[in-house]
């Protein structure tokens, strides 16, 4: 089999909650992590009788995710009721919209390593989430906490074609809809989560393969490796002349395989009916305005800006602006620092890996690491010195300046000084220095290391270099026979 | 029997603010004719006595001390058993809910309680609101209060018939399609379906959302618009509900005559008794001389109609009816260990056989395939009713039609379900079209039956039909 005489064509669903304080048609708290079942009311437990009441601000952020992906945000819509039982759907129906979704023709470009390539969205809808089933030995329970929480379900065109892509897809589209405070994003709470549709043809073929959808995926990784995977097996039936079977599968993370959750005879039928207890959605020209309006800078457009504004890489502006919070404190460092690529050096290599929260929470203040690019770029210390005042800063604050003079912490760059223990160092370690000068010049790595470690990291590397160089032309190694 | 029972809202009101009864005497009167009569009509489901003397004593408090609420407050009333009542069981009639506790008042509740009436207990009904006779209640017969022998009309059967009886000085029914007008009709008292929207929905358990109605039964217009007063206004918990605009029914009074529609088909319908029709031809009559203009109209087919009636009501019904799954409340099937077999089980035992029905109908009318032919249909054919009603209340002010083909039928179920659905006839046009609609008793049949007929007004004015009401009041 060869891969190459196949092309596979990816759709991704993506469901986003939204961040609202309430849910969506009562006034329940939406908050994550609370005892079953305690945040719910006759409304979102389905009790007989009780009637749902749209919350606005689901409408408004649901339509500023429509903005941002450059979609016809619709001046009327409806909501539908999308019919099938199951116990953690309470009415028997989950309020959606089928027909007249709010947000229609978007797209989102993304970047891949073949270039630019723009993303496709049919379609942004709201509608509400279903309860959680908890399984246990020999029962299931429900918690109706999750009922009733706002969602958008993003339907992007089948303009995808590789897993990596449909990640890079969701990265993106992830640091959009964070950046505008449509939700807060979070996979690993279920915050965000996505379906895939995968199928896949021959290279040529004008017709579509049968589908499988993969449920539920609740990581970037996953889904990159899902698709990968299920792009794999549907590859192989088709070159052993094998069709493929209309199926939902879900991805099993400690095998790296999908499996089989339902055969599907034909699509399902959920029997839409329009929301009889709902009026319209109407938004005015004046309020899709005003939502525009509210959009922030989108992570595009401001890694452009961190590049043009501060020089720093194209790759470090856009980790810096896939959280919002990250690049608003990159941006503060900035400001006030004539280094601020080494500032984003600092952050992105050494910071960020401390503090992994999301959004980004830095336990040292804009103004210190702005302080300590200083210092690194006046060559007041080196980078191996900064590095550790950067993890010290992490544990508690303190006076850069005072510090460095204080505990001497300063590089060294008087020559005399240094060039005595370059020459120390190369008495002590006359092997290499042999190495070196039989031609193996990466052994001036393991003297660089030295003199380093008999400085206390505080010589300065670049004239340690030199000095080397110059003084290993002129030594004159004892020859050992 | 006690004769302050058959006072009107306004009497009472005066009675209990003069001092001439309490409002505790006034609810022990109510509750021993519900105590005389019950064995017989069997209107209540449920009886909320303790609780009722116990308000009934904190209104005589406010009432004694000057700060009475306002109309209603004091005066003992009862609901249908599908409006919701924290606390007290609220069944549908249903073996699906039979010990159903809601945690929660419906709006209206909460409005009659703020506004100081005395709730006696919650009433019969055809499950679900899903009949019109009160048959298919699975908890409790209701008979007719004129004659035993003779269904009190459904599905607010209760509601009718605990009012004729005067087990209450009001009640509260629902109007899907008909639901209200035409128990009213057949026990003889006011049955009123207001706008769509001018009352909340809110905790009254829905049939079919688009068209179902919180109606009242009361013995006259004026107490009518009293209770109507009462319960109108927009509700944040319904956001289907908008605000009156003559909330106190004042602009109703014209210099200019007062023009009649008369629909000719309804009239002469193979389903319209000669009586019904005699009786309705006279109550034209009598407008005609008291100076209205009478006219002629023709709507769309009363088929095409009930068609769409039935399959919107079902289609709705069926969704609205799903929840009732036993997983959080209600009858549940618990020995079954299967999902799908506790589904089945649970609502195969807890449904009765009209509501099953409806369901399957209601299910079958939104397969994918089915959808076009039937539903979508039927919404378009409401369209075009709703559509030619307004039009023709753009040329009248009201459209008379007999509120039901017969005057009350034999209890036993002698109807099929297709006689029984053509028996909605008149009452469906005005629920198609959200369109506020009055059955008012005018004459009796040669058994002595109360015969009535139903006024239909533009949207908001309940006004006017309550003040046409007056008038059969009066010459009465």
């Amino acid at each position: 089999m060869k891969m190459n005489d196949f092309e596979a064509v990816i759709g991704l669903e993506v469901h986003a909650e939204l961040k609202t304080a309430s849910k969506i048609f009562c006034s329940c708290s939406t908050a994550f992590g609370a005892s079953p079942n305690t945040q719910c009311c006759p409304i979102c437990m389905g009790l007989p009788g009780a009637l749902p009441c749209l919350n606005r601000r689901a409408v408004e952020l649901a339509a500023m995710a429509g903005l941002a992906l450059d979609c016809t945000v619709s001046p009327l819509c409806r909501t539908d009721r999308k019919q099938y039982f199951y116990p953690d759907l309470p009415k028997a129906y989950q309020i959606s919209q089928a027909e007249l979704p709010l947000c229609r023709n978007g797209f989102l470009t993304i970047k891949t390593l073949a270039g630019e390539r723009r993303i496709g969205i049919s379609r942004i809808h709201i509608e509400e989430d279903a309860g959680k089933l908890i399984h246990s030995e020999g029962s299931t329970l429900i918690d109706y906490n999750r009922s009733g929480i706002p969602l958008i379900e993003i339907v992007s065109e089948p303009d995808l074609h590789t897993g990596r892509e449909a990640a890079d897809y969701l990265r993106a589209l992830r640091a959009v809809l964070v950046s505008c405070g449509v939700t807060d994003g979070k996979m690993q709470e279920g915050s965000l989560r996505c379906d895939v549709n995968v199928s896949v043809r021959r290279v040529g073929e004008k017709k579509l393969g049968v589908r499988t959808e993969i449920k539920n995926i609740n990581s970037f990784v996953f889904v990159e490796k899902a698709i990968e995977y299920e792009i794999q097996r549907h590859a192989a039936l088709l070159a052993d002349g094998k069709e493929v079977p209309f199926e939902t599968r879900r991805y099993d993370e400690a095998s790296g395989k999908t499996v089989l959750m339902r055969v599907k005879e034909r699509a399902e039928d959920y029997r839409f009916m329009k929301e009889p207890d709902l009026p319209p959605i109407y938004l005015r020209e004046e309020e899709i305005e005003a939502l525009r309006a509210m959009l922030p800078e989108l992570p595009d457009a401001r890694a452009e800006r961190l590049v043009r504004e501060y020089a720093i890489a194209e790759d470090d502006a856009r980790i810096l602006c896939s959280d919002r919070a990250l690049a608003d404190y990159f941006e503060a460092v900035a400001d006030n620092c004539r280094y601020p690529r080494l500032a984003a050096n600092l952050l992105l290599t050494d910071l960020l890996r401390r503090c992994q929260t999301d959004p980004f929470h830095s336990p040292v203040s804009a103004q210190r690491l702005s302080s300590l690019a200083a210092l690194l770029g006046e060559g007041t210390v080196n980078s191996t010195t900064a590095k550790k005042l950067l993890q010290r800063l992490c544990e508690g604050d303190f006076d850069l300046s005072a510090t460095v003079e204080c505990e001497s912490l300063g590089q060294i760059r008087d020559e005399a000084i240094l060039k005595k223990t370059v020459l120390e160092t190369l008495e002590e370690l006359p092997r290499a220095v042999s190495d070196y000068k039989n031609g193996k010049t990466a052994a001036i790595k393991s003297l660089q290391g030295r003199v380093m470690a008999r400085t206390q990291g505080r010589a300065d590397p670049v004239m340690t270099e030199r000095l080397l160089k110059t003084l290993l032309a002129e030594y004159e190694v004892e020859q050992h026979v | 029997m006690s004769e302050m029972i058959k006072r009107s809202l306004a009497e009472h009101r005066r009675a209990l603010d003069g001092g001439e009864y309490t409002s505790v005497e006034l609810t022990r009167a109510y509750l021993d004719e519900i105590d005389r009569r019950e064995g017989v009509v069997g209107a209540y489901l449920t009886l909320n006595a303790e609780a009722a003397l116990k308000s009934a004593t904190e209104a005589d408090a406010r009432i004694s001390k000057g700060v009475a609420r306002g109309a209603l407050d004091g005066i003992p009333y009862a609901l249908k058993d599908n409006f919701c009542t924290k606390g007290l069981r609220t069944t549908c009639a249903s073996k699906m809910l039979e010990h159903f506790i809601p945690p929660y008042d419906a709006s209206v509740v909460t409005r009659l309680n703020d506004a100081g009436a005395i709730l006696l207990g919650k009433l019969n009904m055809d499950e679900f609101a899903m009949g019109s006779a009160t048959e298919t209640s699975a908890l409790g017969v209701t008979r007719n209060p004129i004659d035993p022998d003779r269904v009190p009309g459904g599905s607010s059967g209760g509601s009718a018939a605990a009012v004729a009886a005067y087990e209450a000085a009001f009640s509260l029914g629902s109007d899907t399609g008909g639901s209200v007008r035409q128990p009213a009709a057949f026990c003889g008292v006011l049955g009123m379906k207001p706008t769509y929207g001018a009352i909340s929905r809110y905790g009254m358990i829905a049939m079919a959302s688009s068209l179902d109605c919180v109606g009242l039964v009361t013995h006259t217009a004026d107490d009518c618009g009293a209770v109507l007063s009462c319960l109108m206004g927009v509700d944040e918990r319904d956001t289907t509900t908008v605000a009156h605009p003559d909330p106190s029914f004042k602009s109703m009074k014209k210099d200019a005559p007062l023009r009649i529609a008369v629909v000719r088909e309804l009239l002469e319908d193979e389903a319209v008794s000669l009586e019904v029709r005699n009786s309705t031809e006279e109550a034209i009559g009598l407008l005609r001389e008291c100076g209205f203009e009478i006219g002629e109209v023709s709507l769309p087919s009363p088929d095409a109609a009930l068609a769409a009636y039935c399959v919107i009501s079902a289609a709705e019904a069926a969704s609205n009816l799903a929840r009732y799954d036993g997983i959080r409340f209600g009858h549940c099937a618990a020995t079954e260990k299967e999902l799908l077999s506790l589904y089945a089980k649970g609502r195969s035992e807890g449904f009765g056989s009209e509501v099953k029905r409806r369901i399957l109908f209601g299910t079958y009318m939104m397969t994918e395939d089915k959808r076009v032919l039937y539903y979508d249909r039927a919404l378009e054919a409401r369209a075009r009713i709703r559509e030619r009603m307004l039009q023709i209340l753009k040329q009248y002010d009201m459209i008379l039609t007999p509120t039901t083909p017969t005057s009350a039928f034999r209890t036993g179920g002698s109807l099929t379900p297709m006689q029984r659905r053509r028996a909605d006839l008149c009452a469906i046009y005005a629920s198609l079209s959200g369109l506020p609609a009055l059955s008012v008793p005018f004459g009796h049949d040669k058994d002595g039956l109360p015969l009535a007929i139903q006024l239909i007004g533009a949207h908001f004015c309940e006004g006017l039909l309550l003040q046409t009401a007056k008038l059969f009041e009066e010459v009465r």
